[in-house]
């Protein structure tokens, strides 16, 4: 949902963007991974070849995919599902730029539904990249969520936000 | 064809953006050509366009059925062309399988249908969840006796779309079964997509004739209850419908007719893409998915002053080898990567005397850019 999400904001923002999502039993209710690719450029990959961003909600996610992320790439994660171990090894190498949030936390403590953690993430990936735009994030949550449920998203997707730009000063 | 409602229908579409799938386009695609009726059996990768035709048909007066399997699926899609509508299924490589009996019925009976084939990793159920582009010879001969295809292979989500309009245009055009010949990357995968405004598009009518077609070969099609009686069967017959298997001249006439419809126009059905190809030294020809990382590695060779042109064959069948055959005469080596063992290299190689350098890549995993570039690379080596 929020590689969904991101590539149709990435779309609405006028860039070329591609997703593609793990398909299986992954896709009900296991374990699920989505790839998306922005570019300003048309894109020839069918898949990133490096990480610049990875976004972790699970800890089998990061342990399988950490050593994906690109030199200078930055690992978001979500500290309530993914335990960060702290050496050089599993941290990814020694470029990487890691930010945690207590998204689920925030999810559950501040809005009651545990579900808008990964518009949460989203949020706090927009303050902290710049890779899409805040407004074409919310344009795109907002014709991607049921019609209920926007406010509560967008509300959701503010607080990460927020949370992101109180540390973007560390991203260099 | 399309009632006043579709029509208004899709022009509330016209210029939409879309983050959309392969799959998704394939579907809209089929609406703006004119397509009402849907029939089909469920299978990965291709339920996601049965599930958007089952949305959104009932928005242009159309049909969707789902049937018991491919086989009653196709007959249905036969007959249900014969009584005047623009008609598709999809499916993938299992259910193409079935089909192949009734693409023949339909090619003999000189019927237009769309028949999309979403590609997944084969033979059998293999990895079924996995893309592939290995039933390209299946597009081809899959159905028995002498025949001519017609089979596109789109390479973008919105040239789903596109070339699905085209696929229609050509089954009417030549009253003839068309397959797009998609596979699990494309169909799965998330692009951009622009609707275009139905005002734009050209739709070719049934039974119309285009001008730039040699004449006498594809006559007009009969539909029940107007003027003469009309008799359809697969059975080999005469010019008015009627059955006659043991005439010799008979058979031939209407075969040679039936495959020089499309061969005798096969300028004006086949496309290509053909980029950096005027001082190339090698060529890489590919199609659908991994067309893609092939045209990224040959980009990243140019800037690196390797001469590498790029060839995609946008059609399929029939097969684009006569235009092979000139480039071949002034390169050295052709790459073709391709997510199968071969199958378009073979076909190439009946049209260049300059080696064929296989890269294939089975298993459910496009290539990467990385991997074609590697490939190019080895092979520009003198």
């Amino acid at each position: 949902m929020a590689g969904y999400v991101l590539g149709r904001a990435g779309t609405l923002a006028g860039l070329n963007a591609l997703q593609t999502q793990s398909y299986g039993s992954e896709s009900r209710g296991g374990a699920c991974k989505s790839d998306v690719i922005v570019s300003k450029t048309e894109i020839l990959e069918l898949a990133p070849s490096g990480l610049d961003v990875f976004i972790a909600m699970s800890q089998p996610a990061l342990d399988k995919y950490l050593p994906d992320i690109s030199d200078g790439g930055s690992l978001i994660y979500d500290s309530d599902l993914v335990t960060l171990n702290t050496s050089a090894d599993d941290a990814g190498n020694d470029s990487t730029y890691t930010f945690g949030i207590s998204a689920t936390d925030i999810a559950h403590k501040s809005f009651g539904h545990d579900v808008v953690a990964n518009v949460i993430m989203l949020g706090y990936m927009s303050a902290l990249t710049g890779v899409v735009s805040p407004e074409a994030l919310r344009q795109a949550i907002s014709e991607s969520v049921p019609p209920k449920t926007v406010e509560l998203n967008l509300k959701a997707f503010d607080e990460g936000f927020k949370k992101g730009e109180m540390r973007e000063g560390e991203l260099k | 064809m399309q009632t006043d409602r579709a029509t208004g229908y899709l022009s509330t579409l016209a210029g939409k953006v879309q983050f959309a799938l392969g799959d998704e386009a394939i579907a809209y695609g089929a609406l703006f050509a004119g397509c009402t009726f849907f029939g089909g059996y469920p299978i990965t990768p291709a339920s996601e366009v049965a599930e958007t035709m089952a949305r959104e048909l009932p928005n242009v007066d159309g049909y969707y059925v789902q049937f018991e399997d491919e086989i009653g699926s196709i007959a249905a899609v036969i007959g249900a062309s014969r009584a005047g509508a623009k008609s598709m299924t999809a499916t993938s490589g299992p259910g193409f399988s079935l089909m192949q009996e009734n693409i023949g019925y339909a090619i003999m009976t000189e019927t237009p249908c769309v028949v999309v084939d979403v590609q997944r990793s084969g033979p059998s159920t293999g990895q079924a969840t996995k893309p592939a582009q290995a039933d390209v010879l299946q597009a081809r001969w899959g159905t028995h006796g002498d025949h001519e295809m017609i089979a596109f292979a789109p390479n973008s989500v919105q040239e789903c779309l596109d070339v699905m309009i085209e696929c229609f245009n050509l089954s009417e055009r030549y009253r003839h079964p068309v397959v797009l010949l998609a596979d699990g990357e494309i169909g799965h995968l998330r692009e951009k997509l622009v609707f275009p405004d139905p005002a734009d598009l050209d739709l070719f009518p049934r039974g119309g004739f285009d001008a730039a077609d040699e004449a006498g070969l594809v006559e007009p099609m009969r539909a029940y209850g107007e003027g003469n009686a009309v008799h359809i069967t697969g059975s080999t017959h005469k010019e008015n419908g009627m059955r006659d298997v043991v005439s010799q001249d008979v058979h031939e006439r209407l075969i040679t007719r039936c495959c020089a419809k499309i061969d005798k126009n096969r300028d004006n059905i086949i496309r290509v893409e053909e980029r950096f190809m005027d001082d190339a030294e090698t060529v890489v020809v590919s199609f659908g998915a991994d067309s893609r990382p092939a045209l990224g590695a040959v980009v990243r060779a140019r800037n690196e002053g390797v001469k590498v042109g790029y060839f995609r064959p946008i059609s399929i069948w029939p097969f684009c080898g006569e235009r092979l055959t000139q480039i071949g005469k002034r390169v050295r080596k052709i790459l073709v990567p391709e997510m199968n063992l071969g199958q378009l290299a073979r076909e190439i190689e009946r049209f260049v005397s300059v080696p064929v350098v296989r890269v294939s890549k089975i298993g459910g995993v496009a290539h990467s850019v990385e991997e074609v570039y590697q490939a190019i690379i080895e092979n520009s080596r003198s």
